[in-house]
C-alpha cells in the first residue's frame, strides 16, 4: 500500500492515575491502551471489538486527542498532533468527528436540536449565517428527521432520534474520519439497524472513513471492512473482518466468536470455546502474554514473554505465540 | 435510505423550552404561589412604610414621645404610663391600641410607634438581606465557576481561600468582620463604608456565605465539564470561551436561580441576628433585628414590642422557604440544595 494513511497510531498508550498518592512509589496507574499500532486507510472502515474494560473507548478517545496521549505518536494524514494543543486541534476537529455512545448524554439537554445542528457551522464559520437553518434542514432530513424537530429539546426524542442527531452533527461538515464509539449499543436491536444502515449509507455517500467500536461482533461485521480485536489495552489481531471472524488466529478472537448466538438450529455450531476467569485488571496486568491468564493454549513462553503484534503475511496481524491454524 | 421516508405525523406546536416548564410547574405549585403572595404583600407593606407613618400613625419611626397622651377609646392615656407593677417605680410604654391610628402596636420604651417602626426596619431587613444575597452569589458564581471551569491551580487555590472562609464560624466571622468594620472605615474603591451604614451588614453577610454557594457551583461546573455534552463540544472544535458561555453557564444559571430565596431567608436571620447583637443596624436605624432588641426589657409588661418583629421574621422566612422548595422543584427537580 502506497497510500498515505489518514490516521496512524504508532505504539499508543494511555495511563490513567489512580488515586492521588503523594509519594512516587505509591501512586498506581491503569493502563487502559497498551502500545497499540494501527493504521486507518482513508475509504476503509476499520472495526474495534473488545469486550467491555478492554480500552476501546479510551482507545477511541486518543484517537479524536479528546484526552491526552500517555505515549506513542499518533498522526492525521501524515502530521504529528500526538502533541498538538487544544487550540492547534480545533481547525482540525473540522476533518475528524466523534459520534459517542450515549446519545443523551453527549446532547446539552438546554438546547434545541437546531442550535446544536448548527453549532459546527458556528464553531468554523462554514458557511453564510443566513444560511445556517437551510443547512440544519438539510442535514436533519439526511438523518430522516424532520426539519421542524429543529425547534425541539433533545429529551423529546427517541433514543434512536437522538443518535441521528449526534451523527447529523458529525457530519455536518463532511469531516474525513468519523470515529464512532459504540453509536449503536444504548440503542434497541430494532432500531441499531437503522443507526448501521443510515452510517453505512452516509459513508457512500460522503466517502467517510469510520473507526467504529463496538462489543457485538455481528455489527462490527456488517459495516467494517477491516477489523482490530483487543483485549486488556492491546491490540490482539488485525485483518480484513471477513478472514478474522471465519478463521481467528487468535485464541482470543476465537473465543470471542464462538460466544455469539446462533440464530439458526439446524445450523452446525462451532465448538464453543469457554474462557474461565475474569479480565485481569488492568492495575495489575498479567506478565508476558495478557490473555494467558485465561487462555487455553498457554504455554511457559507466554507467561514469560509478551508477544509483539507482527505481520500475518494476510494483510493482517497478530500477537500470539501459539496462534491457531489458518 | 431515501427521501421516500413518510413524514411522522407531527402536531404544530413549538417545543416548551425549559423556562416554559419551569414556569408551568410552578404555577401548579399552590403552597409556593401562596408563599408568593404572602412575601408579596410583606414587601408591598415594608415598601409603603412613609404612608403608613404619614397617614396611619402620624408619626415617623423615629420620633420619641416621652411626655405626650393620646386618646384611646375616648380616655386620655400617657404613651409612657407610670408603671403599676410590681414595685410602681418607672414607666411602662403604652400597649397595642389595636385600632389603626397611633400606636396600632404599642409603644417602646422611648415612645416611639412599634408599628412604624416595624415597617421600616422591615425595609432595612429585605433591603440587607437582598443586596446581601445579590453581593454573595455574584461573587461565589465567579468563584464557582473559574475554578471549576479552570481546575487545576486555580481550582486547588480558590478552593483553600473558601475553606479558610469556611472553616470560621459564621458568627465569629461576622462578629470580627464587624467589630473591624466599625472602629475603622473600610474603603473598597469609591465607597466607604462606615460605621452606621447599612453596606456593612451587607457585606458581612454577603461574604460569611460565600462559600456555602460557590462550593456547589464549583462542584456542578466540573460534573458538567466531565460531561460527554462538553467533550461533544471539545470534539466539534469549540473554544474553551464558547463551551463556557453555551454549554457551562445556562446549566448553572438554575443552580443559582435555586440558591436565591433559600440564601434571603438565611440572610433574614443571620441580619436580625446581628442587629440584635447591636453589630448589624445601628441606631437609630430599626431593623427587625434591633426591635427585638428594644423589646428583650419589655418582655413581660409589653410582649408586643419582641413578638411584632419575630412573627415579621418567622412569616418572611417560613414563606421564603416554601417559596424556595417551590421554585427548587420546578428548575431543578433532580437536586437537593441546601446551605448552611
Amino acid at each position: 500500500m502506497t497510500a498515505t494513511p489518514l490516521l496512524r497510531a504508532t505504539e499508543l498508550s494511555k495511563t490513567y492515575r489512580v488515586g492521588r498518592a503523594l509519594l512516587p512509589a505509591r501512586r498506581r496507574a491503569v493502563q487502559a491502551v497498551s502500545e497499540v499500532s494501527l493504521e486507518v486507510m482513508p475509504g476503509e472502515t476499520l472495526g474495534i471489538v473488545g469486550e467491555s474494560g478492554c480500552g476501546k473507548s479510551s482507545l477511541g478517545r486518543c484517537l479524536m486527542k479528546l484526552q491526552d496521549i500517555t505515549s506513542g505518536t499518533l498522526e492525521f494524514e501524515g502530521r504529528d498532533i500526538t502533541r498538538a494543543s487544544a487550540a492547534r486541534m480545533r481547525p482540525l476537529r473540522r476533518e475528524m468527528q466523534m459520534v459517542f455512545q450515549d446519545p443523551a448524554a453527549s446532547l446539552n439537554p438546554r438546547r434545541r436540536v437546531g442550535d446544536l445542528l448548527s453549532d459546527p457551522f458556528r464553531i468554523h464559520a462554514a458557511c453564510d449565517r443566513a444560511e445556517i437553518p437551510d443547512r440544519v434542514a438539510a442535514l436533519l432530513r439526511r438523518v430522516d428527521l424532520l426539519p421542524e424537530h429543529a425547534m425541539r429539546f433533545p429529551h423529546e426524542f427517541s433514543g434512536g432520534q437522538k443518535q441521528r442527531i449526534g451523527i447529523a452533527r458529525a457530519l455536518a461538515l463532511r469531516p474525513k474520519l468519523v470515529v464512532a464509539d459504540e453509536p449503536v449499543s444504548a440503542l434497541d436491536v430494532s432500531i441499531q439497524a437503522q443507526i448501521v444502515n443510515l452510517l453505512a449509507d452516509l459513508r457512500e455517500e460522503l466517502g467517510l472513513t469510520y473507526v467504529f467500536i463496538a462489543h457485538d461482533l455481528s455489527v462490527v461485521r456488517q459495516i467494517s471492512n477491516r477489523v482490530a480485536v483487543m483485549y486488556l489495552g492491546s491490540v490482539v489481531e488485525t485483518g480484513p473482518v471477513d478472514r478474522v471472524f471465519s478463521a481467528p488466529r487468535h485464541p482470543y478472537t476465537a473465543a470471542l466468536r464462538s460466544a455469539v448466538p446462533v440464530p439458526k438450529l439446524d445450523v452446525p455450531r462451532p465448538a464453543r470455546t469457554i474462557l474461565s476467569g475474569d479480565l485481569p485488571s488492568p492495575l495489575n496486568p498479567p506478565p508476558g502474554c495478557r490473555f494467558h491468564t485465561r487462555c487455553p493454549r498457554a504455554t511457559a513462553l507466554c507467561r514469560a514473554e509478551r508477544p509483539a503484534l507482527l505481520p500475518d503475511g494476510q494483510g493482517g496481524a497478530l500477537a500470539c505465540h501459539h496462534p491457531l491454524e489458518a | 435510505m431515501t427521501d421516500t421516508t413518510p413524514p411522522l405525523p407531527e402536531k404544530a406546536r413549538a417545543a416548551e423550552g425549559p423556562w416554559a416548564t419551569a414556569w408551568r410547574r410552578l404555577k401548579r405549585d399552590r403552597a409556593a404561589l401562596a408563599a408568593l403572595a404572602v412575601l408579596l404583600v410583606i414587601l408591598a407593606a415594608c415598601l409603603a412604610a412613609p404612608l403608613y407613618a404619614t397617614y396611619v400613625s402620624g408619626t415617623n419611626p423615629f420620633a420619641t414621645n416621652l411626655n405626650g397622651t393620646i386618646t384611646v377609646d375616648g380616655k386620655s392615656r400617657d404613651v409612657l404610663e407610670a408603671s403599676t407593677e410590681g414595685l410602681g417605680l418607672g414607666l411602662t410604654p403604652i400597649g397595642p391600641t389595636w385600632q389603626l391610628g397611633p400606636y396600632m402596636l404599642g409603644a417602646d420604651n422611648q415612645g416611639r410607634d412599634v408599628a412604624a417602626r416595624l415597617l421600616y426596619g422591615g425595609r432595612n431587613s429585605l433591603f440587607i438581606a437582598g443586596a446581601a444575597a445579590v453581593l454573595c452569589l455574584v461573587v461565589a458564581t465567579f468563584v464557582g465557576v473559574v475554578a471549576g471551569f479552570f481546575g487545576g491551580l486555580v481550582d486547588t487555590v480558590l478552593s483553600r481561600i473558601l475553606d479558610v472562609l469556611w472553616a470560621f464560624p459564621i458568627f465569629l466571622l461576622a462578629i470580627s468582620l464587624s467589630i473591624v468594620l466599625i472602629s475603622q472605615p473600610l474603603l473598597i474603591g469609591p465607597f466607604e463604608i462606615r460605621s452606621g451604614s447599612l453596606a456593612l451588614p451587607i457585606v458581612i453577610i454577603g461574604v460569611v456565605y460565600i462559600p456555602y454557594v460557590a462550593r456547589p457551583i464549583r462542584n456542578h461546573v466540573i460534573t458538567l465539564m466531565k460531561s460527554e455534552f462538553v467533550t461533544a463540544a471539545v470534539g466539534l472544535g469549540a473554544s474553551p470561551w464558547r463551551i463556557l458561555w453555551v454549554d457551562i453557564l445556562p446549566n448553572v444559571v438554575t443552580r443559582i436561580i435555586v440558591f436565591v430565596p433559600l440564601m434571603l431567608a438565611l440572610n433574614m436571620i443571620i441580619e436580625s441576628a446581628l442587629s440584635f447583637l447591636s453589630i448589624g443596624v445601628q441606631p437609630p436605624d430599626a431593623s427587625w433585628g434591633t426591635i427585638i432588641q428594644d423589646g428583650q426589657g419589655l418582655l413581660y409588661s409589653r410582649p408586643a414590642v419582641a413578638l411584632a418583629p419575630g412573627i415579621a421574621i418567622a412569616v418572611t422566612v417560613l414563606a421564603l422557604n416554601i417559596f424556595g422548595d417551590g421554585v427548587r422543584d420546578a428548575l431543578d427537580p433532580k437536586s437537593t440544595v441546601r446551605i448552611g
